[in-house]
């Protein structure tokens, strides 16, 4: 048994950063990251994150007011206000905190922090380096990690990588540590704390179409959520315009924002002929471009009935190789088209979990001791739909704020002396017991035609267009997926290096995440934000303008909703 | 659609003798990778095969190896493009291997954590973001590139003789950081790097530039550090020094 003050579960850029806050505070802090903390899937982000810094001619006069309520706006007025206010607020000291730790981000022609423009605000505000913003920023995070792992000067910090957390110790309602899988050796640990941030990322693999890492399963929200922690408006899945036909690599919106053109097969910017895109065109917002290509598609003008083109041949060599050259790259190796000579193949695919983890706007769920914050979370900043370059933003902000708070509960005491060492042990030998028991000798299924089933379900039932004939198609064959997934056997045996029991594990999160995600969808009767209903195509605010809760049970999720802060703006009809 | 044959290698230090390469028939589909083929194996061949990977974009790292002939990211390598109709994949040498494709990857990064791999300012910015002209920025371009896959450090012929050389992707962190405007360790860089297992080490044979899925000139920016630690020497002041 291991003991560290607070464990922090993810090594992506929220859970760095957290760490990060609690060594500044002092607090003895571990990493626990199922791959190097380098490996996570905040390196994969491109185009930039937001702050009102105001360093674009255009954007001098840029307020976190601006920010946030293009924030709420952005969100269809799901998002809670106070939440993206300080959002917002943040932003700037957290952006040149990141530069002064060492993000080279590009420059202004007067040596400034360079901002290019994102959808859903009407002018630059969005930081970046060249279009690998997430690689730089997660680097840097990652060094700042190393320089204060070695210094003597704060309180201790490691990083465990390679080690997977595969349940929480929770005694009397409150969170006192985790159960560790180490891969490499096999071996099953508990590391006892005085409080738990998960910082877990998302859970893009339970689509088959989706920019996400093949790590980002939505393991890391199911365990809070079966351990009883609500998720949130998890029905809300940002599809991002413009991902690699084929593979679905991500190719930034800043392709957009530099200028870059949507064409159908007939070579027009068909995004002039919807009344909600005619005005922002390319940098309109996501859930709104994502539509109406989609529309594109089924109505017969795209390619091969499945993709459309990206043109940024009109941008020049000089522009593309400058701010560009990570997706040229990518286009190159994946499509083998260079955008300086050939339009790109794009399609829509799922990009980002607005919803996750419950917690409040210090990042703290409703099981005194355990924190969420980062893509995993909800606080809510987001709400119904997330603007490009808010999400990196809400991993540095709510990643220190959560470390924060965490600093604070265990710094003021928690919740008292925790239970004796004989809780923990338990809890250590119930999980070893089980890990090593869970898929033996029940059936034959194998558990990578269940992820290939539910990848088609969720791509064809819980996409872009839903309507309740299609949910609840969705909604039966997920539930059959769960019955088949107790009757997996696998043939690899042991827990050292065993990939095999790894993704079966990883599964068993994919599928309870999609059964909250399509069931969240079906019970949802109107359209806002990223959510379109078919057949309840009009936001509706009398009867919708809610949070939605989910909470496990042996049956299945159990909904219920709370409320939405709107204390700063009125909602309003939706316009750009 | 064709059948291709993967010759994988395979050894558990905890179980196997010695290593072997194993075979495995697999059907390749448009745009396949050698990633989704060592997919493909894992899920329905043999799980117990053991590798990395995350992105599977190019971009975090994980899956470097050994295919046909010279160091590649399995996930970024199309079947198609090798032109073969065998797929042969190794670990990245000299790195201990813990099973099959899966690497121990500690030596890597204790050489990275030794290069001090994190910028030391100067004076304190205060609170506004310190400025950088386009130009100091543009010493960065490429060189922050760098995914830490560790193929150079595979590739490269002087980590099999010399432990304790740093390699090449711990020199050119060092460079990144040495050629930051706004770092201001510049003299302790260089004695990091100095020494028989630093950037003198390197033999100039341009492995690791050559198998740098990032197209990053590793080689010449160790070359870099050799000329200022040479300038360094025969500057006045320090001959004053010695």
């Amino acid at each position: 048994m291991r003991t560290h003050q607070v464990v922090v579960v993810g090594g992506g850029l929220a859970g760095l950063r957290a760490a990060l806050e609690l060594n500044k505070r002092n607090v003895k802090v571990a990493v626990v990251s199922k791959v190097h903390p380098l490996r996570s899937h905040s390196v994969e982000a491109q185009g930039g994150i937001n702050a009102s810094l105001g360093n674009h001619p255009r954007g001098s006069h840029d307020t976190p007011e601006l920010h946030a309520f293009d924030t709420v706006k952005g969100s269809d007025y799901l998002a809670d206000q106070q939440a993206a206010m300080r959002l917002t607020e943040d932003a700037v000291m957290r952006i040149r905190e990141m530069e002064h730790w060492g993000v080279p981000f590009s420059r202004t022609a007067d040596g400034k922090i360079a901002q290019r423009p994102f959808g859903g605000a009407g002018f630059p505000r969005t930081c970046f380096a060249s279009d690998k913003t997430g690689h730089v920023l997660l680097h840097t995070l990652f060094e700042q990690c190393v320089k204060y792992e070695e210094a003597s000067e704060r309180g201790e910090m490691v990083v465990y990588d390679e080690q997977i957390v595969t349940g929480l110790v929770v005694h009397d309602g409150v969170c006192r540590g985790v159960v560790v899988w180490d891969f490499q050796t096999g071996e099953i640990d508990v590391i006892k704390s005085e409080a738990v941030v998960f910082a877990t990322g998302g859970a893009g693999r339970i689509f088959g179409k989706t920019t996400n890492a093949l790590i980002s399963t939505g393991l890391g929200m199911a365990i809070p959520y079966w351990a009883g922690v609500p998720i949130k408006d998890f029905e809300f899945v940002q599809f991002h315009p413009t991902t690699l036909f084929g593979t679905n690599i991500l190719m930034t919106e800043g392709a957009r924002g530099e200028g870059g053109f949507l064409l159908n097969n007939e070579g027009e910017r068909f995004l002039a002929n919807y009344d909600d895109s005619r005005k922002a065109m390319e940098v309109a917002p996501r859930d709104i471009v994502a539509r109406n290509m989609t529309r594109e598609i089924i109505e017969g003008r795209g390619f091969e009935d499945e993709y459309l083109h990206l043109d940024l041949r009109h941008l020049g060599r000089e522009k593309i190789l400058e701010r560009l050259p990570g997706i040229r790259d990518l286009a190159m190796k994946f499509v083998g088209v260079d955008p300086i000579e050939a339009p790109v193949p794009v399609q829509p695919g799922m990009h980002y979990t607005m919803g996750g983890i419950d917690t409040d706007e210090n990042g703290a769920s409703p099981i005194p001791g355990f924190y969420a914050a980062g893509e995993c979370a909800c606080v809510s900043v987001h709400g119904a739909n997330r603007l490009g370059g808010n999400s990196m933003l809400e991993t540095i902000v709510y990643g220190a704020i959560a470390g924060e708070a965490a600093a604070e509960y265990v710094l003021g005491g928690g919740s008292g002396g925790g239970p004796g060492d004989a809780v923990f042990e338990d809890t250590r030998s119930r999980e070893e017991a089980r890990l090593k028991g869970k898929f033996n000798g029940a059936g034959d299924e194998n558990p990578a035609d269940i992820k290939d089933e539910l990848e088609s379900t969720m791509n064809e039932k819980c996409w872009v267009f839903r309507d309740e004939e299609k949910l609840r198609a969705g909604i039966e064959k997920v539930e059959e997926l769960k019955n088949r997934y107790t009757q997996i056997t696998l043939n690899s045996q042991g827990l050292r290096l065993n990939f095999d029991l790894l993704w079966a594990l990883e599964l068993g999160g994919n599928l309870s995440m999609a059964e909250v995600m399509i069931k969240g969808a079906q019970r949802r009767k109107e359209s806002r934000g990223s959510q379109f209903r078919m057949d309840y195509p009009a936001r509706d605010d009398e009867n919708w303008l809610e949070h939605t809760l989910a909470y496990h049970t042996e049956e299945g999720p159990r909904f219920e909703s709370s409320g939405v802060d709107l204390s700063i703006w009125e909602p309003k009809e939706r316009k750009y | 659609m064709s059948d291709v044959t993967f010759k994988v290698f395979r050894y558990d230090p905890e179980t196997d003798d010695r290593s072997r390469f194993e075979e495995f028939t697999v059907r390749v589909s448009n745009g396949m990778t050698v990633l989704d083929g060592l997919y493909h194996i894992q899920e329905h061949l043999d799980g117990s095969l053991a590798f990395r990977s995350s992105c599977r974009a190019g971009v975090c790292g994980s899956c470097a190896m050994h295919i046909n002939g010279t160091y590649r990211l399995a996930c970024e390598t199309q079947i198609s493009a090798l032109n073969s109709n065998t797929v042969r994949v190794r670990p990245m040498a000299h790195l201990p291997v813990l099973k099959d494709l899966f690497v121990d990857m500690e030596p890597f990064w204790e050489k990275y954590k030794q290069i001090k791999p994190y910028l030391i300012p100067g004076k304190d910015p205060g609170e506004m973001e310190r400025f950088q002209t386009q130009d100091d920025r543009a010493h960065l371009d490429v060189i922050i590139d760098c995914i830490l896959c560790a193929a150079c450090y595979a590739s490269c012929t002087v980590n099999n003789y010399d432990e304790e050389y740093l390699g090449p992707a711990a020199l050119l962190k060092a460079q990144r950081f040495f050629s930051d405007s706004r770092d201001s360790a510049r003299d302790q860089r260089m004695e990091l790097v100095d020494g028989e297992h630093g950037v003198w080490r390197c033999h100039t044979i341009f492995n690791c530039q050559q198998v740098c899925p990032k197209d990053i000139d590793i080689t010449g920016s160790i070359a870099i550090m050799k000329r200022h630690l040479m300038a360094r020497r025969l500057s006045p002041s320090f001959k004053k020094e010695l």
